[in-house]
């Protein structure tokens, strides 16, 4: 594919009608389990997973299923459905191990073809949320890295594994191929690490001669695992666009109440302006990761761009949506109490989740032959 | 009308015109006079005036079954200003009289509209304008005052105009909407000379121009609501069109880089990446918009594609002149011309780069539109005004 091609099939950027009611389900679910004050206190405990609010989302509603066919015990839905459940959990910011096992855990699983034995009896679980699985790589790995992780035996120390404490199994890749290891298992060790964002708990990986089953050999776990992390980078540009919007949301309440100067802040020109750049860099954000989403639901040539623009795009309207976010509420912007802190937290390390924007840049830089010097 | 207007009774009416005035053999008028005539013109028009009452979505099925037949066309973007201001103006204010003088020839292109709106002295806020109609004892109106940036001027034969028709009431309500005949005496059209080079628009001096009351559009005074409509289709016009991929402005750098490896340097390789998604970003921002209009959902997005577009075209072909290093310090051509047409593409990036930065200020400045966004579309407070009730003849200029 090259630059000027696009698929002759426009993408359906908009939300069906099952695609709301998912979102409406969701998103009721998170406001009675995970409000701000719930999540606050919930942070700085032992136990940051509110594990009924997994078993809810997970089975309840059936999100964890989502991207597994139904004869697997999945919901046979798509990208798109998964990228609806996404817009809410950033929204609310929940700690809930959603992109890491729902998804990149999960197409990593679907993309090694084989759904005999163990590859098939995981995917299982992790459609109706009975296990949870993450990738044991450092949570900034981006897909063009994929090939040089296929490295090393299964000892090892992997650092910087997104929810891995909350994890069942680790799906690890050696020069052999892709491992499956049990966290209950004996020589596995996984010390929490003290994170950025603690809404997504982060934690190093210890393998000292571990039992595990090898999935599939280098070359298609290589492919698959490339996959899994395209898929991540594309739906986080979802995860992004339901921070930013939660952001804006309340960044406009915020000023249309706060009163000084004897009148609202909101009705102050270099407030309005701001607020209204964000809200188009909001509307912009939703067009590149439905976009992003589309083309993953339909197996589409020109997802690894759509994913590449959306993760260059959104990673920075995250960021800039919590940065203002934290600005324009003043004084309450900076304390604990207030949740602004944990949308920038987020943000932030959303930003370099899955390769920094910059990655993506060169992504798309080859993929549309605009060459570096 | 027993009549249902579907698909295929429009396809079956635009057949039965091309029977009975073939393309091949019969003038460029006669056949847009014989289409305005058929209703073919702007079917969701009346009939009579160019239409049939039907819904709007039916007319691409008569121009794509026009085009396929080579018939000609009305060159709309030469008559842009009648067709997207003045026309649906007219339609909604007009008199049955003033429906059936202008639209006919103002769609065939006989006539060409311009507007006459803005002045020096009322830019973004054009309800402050100075231009002033004064009564008659014949009840007619003399008109006194300046515009500015109107394209087509030179060209118009016809001008909506709006002045102020009483100066001691707060400005929104002083103001009457009339059509200006553009070969009166009294008008004079100047080029007016831009930072290209050029003079694509111009400025009108008026003096003492009579316009009968018979052309008066809408209620005495009420002229504001009236220029409301006006500008909500300019709006509406901006816009619209599916764009593909590295279909703007950052196409014609993409190929430059692309064919003078000579050029780059990695300073402008993050530039050019960074606009270039950004572009693609717009595009689908645009795509998403057309989606939600075809569905029956329009969304808010309309008011901030011009902005992104205003501040894309800018900073890419800003990129442009500097990856051009040498040639960037070039530029085409300063002779002062008076194009019809405003055209990116045919030029050179100096060009682009000058011409674009006016994508900020016509059709109403960034700033005005962030307002806009803020207050229509996030519901933020309007800031505190002193203007609203003050009479138009006791505000500061």
């Amino acid at each position: 594919m090259n630059a000027q091609n696009e698929p002759a099939q426009a993408p359906d950027l908009l939300y069906s009608e099952a695609e709301d009611d998912l979102r409406s389900a969701v998103r009721s679910l998170l406001a009675d389990r995970a409000d701000a004050p719930t999540v606050i206190a919930g942070i700085e405990s032992d136990t940051p997973y509110d594990l009924r609010l997994w078993e809810s989302l997970a089975a309840g509603i059936g999100a964890a299923g989502l991207l597994v066919p139904e004869k697997l015990g999945g919901q046979g839905a798509t990208h798109r459905e998964a990228a609806v459940v996404l817009e809410e959990l950033g929204r609310s910011v929940a700690p809930a191990p959603y992109l890491t096992s729902a998804v990149v855990a999960t197409e990593i699983l679907l993309a090694l073809d084989t759904q005999d034995g163990p590859v098939g009896e995981l995917l299982g679980d992790l459609a109706t949320g009975r296990k949870v699985a993450v990738l044991a790589l450092p949570f900034a790995t981006s897909a063009t890295d994929a090939a040089s992780t296929m490295t090393g035996t299964l000892d090892r120390t992997v650092t910087g594994v997104a929810e891995a404490a909350a994890a069942d199994v680790l799906l690890v890749p050696t020069a052999e191929g892709l491992y499956v290891v049990g966290t209950a298992t004996e020589g596995v060790h996984v010390e929490p690490l003290v994170p950025l964002d603690l809404t997504r708990p982060l934690a190093a990986v210890t393998l000292e001669g571990a039992a595990g089953t090898l999935l599939a050999p280098a070359e298609r776990s290589a492919a698959a695992v490339a996959r899994g992390l395209m898929t991540g980078a594309g739906l986080l540009a979802s995860e992004q666009l339901g921070l930013a919007e939660w952001c804006l949301t309340e960044t406009v309440r915020h000023t249309r109440e706060r009163h000084q100067f004897n009148r609202p802040v909101g009705s102050f020109q270099s407030l309005k302006h701001r607020m209204a750049q964000l809200w188009l860099e909001v509307v912009s954000a939703r067009a590149a990761a439905r976009n992003a989403a589309d083309a993953l639901a339909a197996g589409s040539p020109d997802a690894p761009l759509a994913v590449a623009v959306a993760q260059a795009y959104c990673s920075g309207v995250a960021v800039h949506a919590a940065e203002e976010c934290v600005q324009l509420h003043g004084g309450i912007g900076m304390t604990w109490e207030h949740p602004a802190h944990l949308y920038l937290k987020r943000a932030k390390a959303d930003s370099i989740a899955y390769g920094t924007a910059g990655r993506h840049r060169e992504a798309v830089a080859e993929l549309v032959e605009l060459p570096a010097p | 009308m027993s009549t249902a207007i579907d698909a295929t009774e429009i396809r079956r009416r635009t057949q039965e015109l091309l029977t009975a005035y073939p393309p091949a053999s019969t003038g460029r008028t006669d056949f847009l006079k014989a289409r305005f005539d058929a209703g073919l013109a702007w079917v969701h028009y009346p009939p009579g005036l160019g239409g049939l009452d039907a819904p709007r979505s039916l007319q691409p099925v008569v121009d794509a079954v026009l085009a396929a037949a080579q018939a000609p066309d009305n060159d709309p973007r030469r008559i842009g200003i009648g067709l997207g201001m003045a026309a649906p103006t007219i339609l909604g204010y007009g008199t049955d009289e003033q429906k059936q003088r202008f639209l006919r020839p103002l769609w065939i292109g006989e006539e060409v509209w311009c507007q006459l709106f803005s002045e020096p002295g009322a830019g973004s806020d054009l309800a402050a304008l100075g231009t002033r109609a004064v009564r008659e004892e014949t009840g007619d109106w003399v008109v006194d005052g300046q515009k500015v940036w109107t394209s087509s001027a030179h060209v118009a034969r016809w001008a909506i105009l709006i002045a102020r028709t009483d100066p001691d009431v707060p400005k929104h309500r002083g103001i009457s909407y009339f059509v200006c005949d553009m070969t009166d005496p009294g008008v004079e059209v100047r080029p007016l000379r831009q930072i290209t080079g050029e003079a694509e628009f111009n400025e009108v001096f008026l003096t003492g121009v009579r316009i009968p009351d018979s052309r008066r559009l809408g209620p005495v005074g009420d002229g504001w609501k009236v220029a409301q409509t006006t500008l909500m289709n300019e709006r509406v016009s901006i816009g619209g069109a599916r764009i593909p991929r590295e279909g703007g402005m950052i196409g014609t750098v993409a190929k430059t880089w692309r064919e003078r490896p000579e050029l780059r340097t990695h300073d402008l390789h993050q530039r050019l990446v960074t606009l270039w998604v950004e572009a693609e970003v717009a595009r689908l921002t645009g795509e998403r918009l057309r989606q939600q209009l075809v569905a029956g959902q329009p969304g808010p997005e309309g008011s901030g594609m011009k902005l992104a577009f205003a501040r894309l075209n800018q900073e890419i072909s800003g990129l442009e002149v500097e990856l051009l290093g040498d040639e960037g310090l070039l530029y085409g051509d300063w002779t002062m011309s008076r194009p019809e047409l405003v055209d990116f593409t045919g030029r050179d990036a100096g060009y682009r780069y000058l011409r674009s930065k006016g994508n900020s200020i016509e059709g109403g400045t960034s700033e005005v539109l962030l307002n806009i966004v803020a207050e229509r579309v996030l519901g933020l407070p309007v800031e505190p005004r002193n203007d609203k009730d003050v009479a138009w003849k006791d505000l500061a200029r």
